[in-house]
């Protein structure tokens, strides 16, 4: 395919998916050894709700009134659920599906009762995102990459998502070694003086922050599924971190960009004319990975043989 | 309005949604109680999220055989299959590989859920408007509603409720005691599978009322809702049924007696209600009642270490035993112990020396273990028998008991 | 947690506490409604090894915890070394009981033990050649240098155990608290980890270790703290570990005859 073809239509949602992937698989790391994996689950159905509030309120769709919204969803609803978990005693799985069902439901409502007919506001937009439509219509061929006219028609969502990926990126690499200890051992981690408990919200909103922006260009199917499929699949390579690390980046970026091509193209080589879903596509891609790890990876099964005595 | 609604006066759809709301209320408050009581409540979330591709494949093969597609019977079938191998995927994930239980969930739900969305892009493909009643699987659709489709609702409710009826006794053994029931020679991986089964059942009941994204909260939230009202798992299992049945009937009701208030999501916010009231005022697991228990058990360690501290002459640093001990009349403002404060000290001590005698004498063993450092011994103690252990003591008899 | 100054004005040196490496006053903890360790005071000896004994569910565990700030106390006062905890951490090292970990979790042993060093090398520092060595050097003391690439969950309870002290060695703490180091470790792991404990004693070190096993108490330990819920004696071995305070430690729990064998023991 040529770059006048390519780069207009193809490389900036391409670009926005990988980076959205990458994003979220980071912190993916940390959540799933932590077994809070769900916790991506929970946040991206509570992004809806936080942007038909930031909608109430500001009568608006405007993107950063909208972020701020899904993000603030996201930490109401982290706190409600460590609430409901510490005040009920109740197992956290079942705190959070009360909670993340709860205000998923109250989203859906506030949405109905809302005129939205006349913005382009809706559940299925919310769960599987618009990722084919975010083209660079200025774009004549590679060399738009440098033409600062061409550069400003970029679709918006491509500098936010990557200014999310390197705030995610920068909050791994500075935070690295509390996370990696507190990941590991929690207790050893306080008696060192680590604050176990900040630095585990601080996790969870970065990782909150990172679904806000994938969402808002991908869709919150796409964020569940790199938050859980590619560290799942990296983890069944390796027992290094840091190899676990780069194993997911590289999944993320291979379900990121195969789910795109098998979507735009796979039914054409099938016969079909139309593209399926771009984000459906990529989750998809996603499970296959984590399939073929999960069969074939060398580090696939337990070690842990030796728990409590 | 709303009364017109609680009373079935709304009409024919409103009436039937609203006898199906509270059956399904029923039966997933029911079989969620189990989920919920084997710590594995977000099962369900995978389970619900993996129907997705099964009905759209259904109704592509429907449309294939020449019909519409919209069959409901064709459609939940195609469904539940789909639901079933997002299970076994599920169960592999966490039996064969390193992969946590939460993992796995996450892993299963949201491939299974993009994979239906894929399809659901290719029915749009396939004739405008044709898809429009696949949608309101995501959501529920209450409008449309037909007396098959509650037929169908009522039925596979019931056989639900009648199958944990039948398997309540297996499940909750696995629930409470895994390790012990498979020691007992149950099949914990097949009663299991049971459960998760019936869950499925449920899910798929309810996709047409409350839809795949909320059915989650018909199944887990009144389970914890019952929780905190009983210790005995039977019971829990009841009120959930009625607490689900409740909140379905309520919220079929709410959502009938006016426009745009969506049912599934009332539903779930009603039962999130009764949850809310549960979490706060239940007798004895609700947050109330735990706060006014702590505070009058700091209270009572409080004042016996301020006592103990007191009859042995030692300074007392911690403010809040000055404070507790002084709002109790038991030392003066300046730190020195009143009179009832001297008597109430010496009694401490003396009942420390008598635990301590009860503690190491192997006669009292049982009343040993009661030992909590703040019990008073005569609670757990005869008069003669307090009067032996002063013997063994020695010294002034004259402590008042 | 722990007010420095009492509002009557009261500082922790008029209190008592001194320069003990660990001293606690007043200390209850509890779990629920019942008190697992109530109004207990300790003073820990500098430069002794000090065993806390008591039967099981004494609360032995949750006083050590709540000395490193692990639970919260209900009531009471923690000193390190004469000062508030958080100010004294980098002087301590705790080596946890077992299974507190994800052993699946995808660290190498060597890894765990440069967790050790993770104060010297702050939040960005680089792992260097003095660092490995360190490490390296505290592997070899628990005779477990040749699993310095294995997984962690590879290794058998004890090796894991040794591995956790190399950890704490490389804190390079002056206070080790170890909680059940003993507890279900093969006979090979128990005499390296003693020998290292007694290493650090020689150094000047002071170690803490919550026990079970009375009979090795007088071949182990100079100093013995008996709790059952309260402080039941405090002091050398030759005073405070006797028929007596076992008696009044372990009441109906402990059988006569055991004791009648430890008394013999201790001459």
């Amino acid at each position: 395919m040529s770059g006048e073809e390519f780069v207009p239509l193809s490389l900036t949602p391409l670009l926005i998916g990988t980076f959205a992937a990458i994003a979220c698989a980071l912190p993916g790391n940390f959540l799933v050894l932590r077994k809070q994996a769900l916790i991506g689950d929970a946040i991206s159905h509570v992004v809806l709700p936080g942007i038909v509030v930031a909608f109430l309120v500001t009568g608006a769709i405007s993107t950063w009134p909208m972020m701020l919204g899904a993000a603030g969803a996201a930490i109401v609803a982290v706190v409600l659920i460590e609430a409901i978990r510490r005040l009920g005693q109740i197992e956290p799985g079942a705190a959070m599906g009360v909670v993340f069902t709860t205000m998923f439901a109250a989203g859906v409502l506030l949405l109905e009762q809302t005129d939205t007919s006349t913005v382009h506001l809706d559940v299925e937009h919310a769960l599987y995102g618009n990722l084919e439509s975010l083209i660079w219509l200025d774009a004549t061929g590679w060399g738009s990459l440098l033409d600062v006219e061409a550069l400003a028609g970029l679709p918006p969502e491509l500098p936010r998502i990557a200014l999310t990926l390197v705030g995610v990126s920068v909050f791994t690499w500075l935070f690295w070694r509390p996370l990696k200890i507190s990941t590991f051992d929690e207790g050893f981690a306080r008696t060192i003086g680590i604050r176990t408990g900040a630095l585990g919200m601080a996790l969870v909103i970065t990782a909150a922050i990172a679904a806000v922006a994938a969402f808002d260009a991908v869709g919150s199917i796409i964020v569940i599924a790199m938050f859980i499929c590619p560290p799942a699949a990296a983890r069944m390579l390796t027992n290094r971190l840091e190899a676990q690390i780069a194993w997911s980046i590289v999944f993320a970026t291979a379900s990121a960009v195969s789910g795109y091509v098998l979507a735009g193209y796979g039914p054409l080589w099938l016969g079909g004319s139309d593209a399926v879903s771009a984000a459906g596509m990529i989750a998809t891609m996603s499970g296959l990975i984590l399939a073929a790890a999960a069969m074939f990876g060398p580090c696939r099964a337990h070690i842990g043989a030796h728990t409590s005595t | 309005m709303i009364w017109d609604a609680l009373t079935l006066q709304l009409g024919y759809n409103a009436t039937l949604v609203a006898i199906g709301a509270t059956l399904l209320g029923v039966s997933a408050g029911v079989t969620g109680t189990f989920l919920f009581l084997r710590k594995r409540a977000l099962v369900s979330d995978a389970i619900s999220h993996a129907t997705l591709p099964g009905v759209c494949l259904a109704f592509m093969v429907l449309v294939a055989l020449g019909g519409d597609g919209r069959n409901l019977l064709g459609l939940l079938a195609g469904s539940a299959i789909s639901a079933w191998v997002g299970l076994l995927c599920m169960n592999w994930l966490t039996r064969r590989t390193r992969l946590a239980e939460d993992a796995a969930i996450g892993a299963v739900l949201s491939v299974f859920f993009g994979f239906g969305i894929v399809l659901l892009t290719i029915i749009q493909t396939m004739g405008v408007g044709r898809q429009a009643g696949l949608e309101g699987f995501l959501l529920g659709s209450t409008a449309g509603m037909l007396w098959a489709d509650a037929m169908i609702i009522a039925i596979g409710g019931s056989a639900t409720l009648l199958l944990v009826l039948i398997l309540r006794r297996p499940m909750t053994l696995v629930a409470f005691d895994p390790e012990y029931a498979a020691a007992r020679g149950l099949p914990i991986h097949r009663i299991d599978l049971a459960m998760m089964g019936l869950v499925m059942a449920v899910t798929v009941v309810g996709l047409k009322i409350v839809g795949l994204i909320l059915i989650v909260a018909l199944l887990i939230i009144p389970a914890v809702t019952a929780r905190f009202w009983s210790e005995r798992s039977e019971h829990v299992v009841l009120l959930a049924g009625l607490a689900g049945g409740l909140a379905g009937y309520i919220g079929a009701a709410i959502s009938a007696s006016a426009p745009n208030l969506p049912t599934g999501p009332i539903i779930v916010l009603v039962s999130f209600a009764f949850f809310v009231l549960s979490l706060f005022c239940a007798p004895k697991r609700g947050v109330l009642a735990a706060v006014l228990r702590h505070l009058r058990f700091q209270r009572r360690v409080h004042i016996r270490q301020g006592l103990l501290a007191l009859a042995q002459g030692q300074k007392i640093y911690e403010p809040l035993t000055l404070r507790l001990l002084r709002r109790a009349g038991l030392v003066r403002p300046d730190g020195v112990a009143t009179d009832s404060g001297k008597a109430r000290a010496a009694k401490a001590l003396r009942d420390e020396k008598r635990w301590e005698i009860v503690r190491a004498d192997q006669a009292h063993e049982a009343t040993a273990a009661l030992y909590d450092g703040l019990r008073d011994i005569e609670t757990v103690l005869t008069h003669d028998q307090i009067a032996e252990i002063d013997r063994q003591i020695g010294g002034p008899q004259g402590v008042p008991v | 947690m722990l007010g420095l100054v009492s509002n009557d004005g009261v500082t922790l040196e008029d209190s008592g506490l001194g320069e003990s490496p660990l001293a606690v006053r007043g200390l209850t903890v509890s779990y629920g409604q019942k008190p697992a360790v109530f109004s207990v005071d300790m003073t820990v000896q500098p430069g002794a090894m000090t065993a806390i004994i008591g039967p099981n569910g004494a609360g032995k565990s949750t006083l050590l915890k709540a000395a490193l700030g692990i639970v919260n106390p209900l009531s009471g006062q923690v000193t390190v070394f004469g000062q508030p905890l958080e100010a004294q951490r980098a002087r301590i090292a705790y080596v946890p009981q077992r299974a507190s970990v994800d052993w699946d979790f995808p660290t190498r042993v060597i890894d765990v033990v440069l967790m050790g060093l993770s104060r010297e090398l702050g939040l960005l520092g680089r792992v260097r050649a003095r660092h490995k060595a360190c490490a390296m050097d505290c592997l070899n003391r628990v005779g477990m240098r040749d699993f310095a690439d294995r997984q962690i969950g590879q290794l058998s309870g004890g090796q894991q155990q040794r591995v956790f002290l190399a950890r704490a060695l490389a804190q390079g703490a002056d206070l080790y608290l170890l909680d059940e180091p003993f507890a279900g470790v093969d006979a090979a792991t128990e005499k390296a980890i003693i020998a290292v404990l007694k290493s650090l004693k020689e150094a000047g070190k002071t170690v803490v270790v919550v026990h079970h096993d009375l009979a090795t108490v007088t071949d182990y330990f100079d100093h013995v703290f008996l709790i059952n819920t309260r402080k039941v004696a405090e002091g050398p071995v030759s005073e405070a570990f006797t028929a007596e305070t076992l008696q009044a430690a372990y009441g109906g729990r402990l059988a006569t005859a055991q004791i009648d064998q430890i008394s013999r023991a201790l001459g």
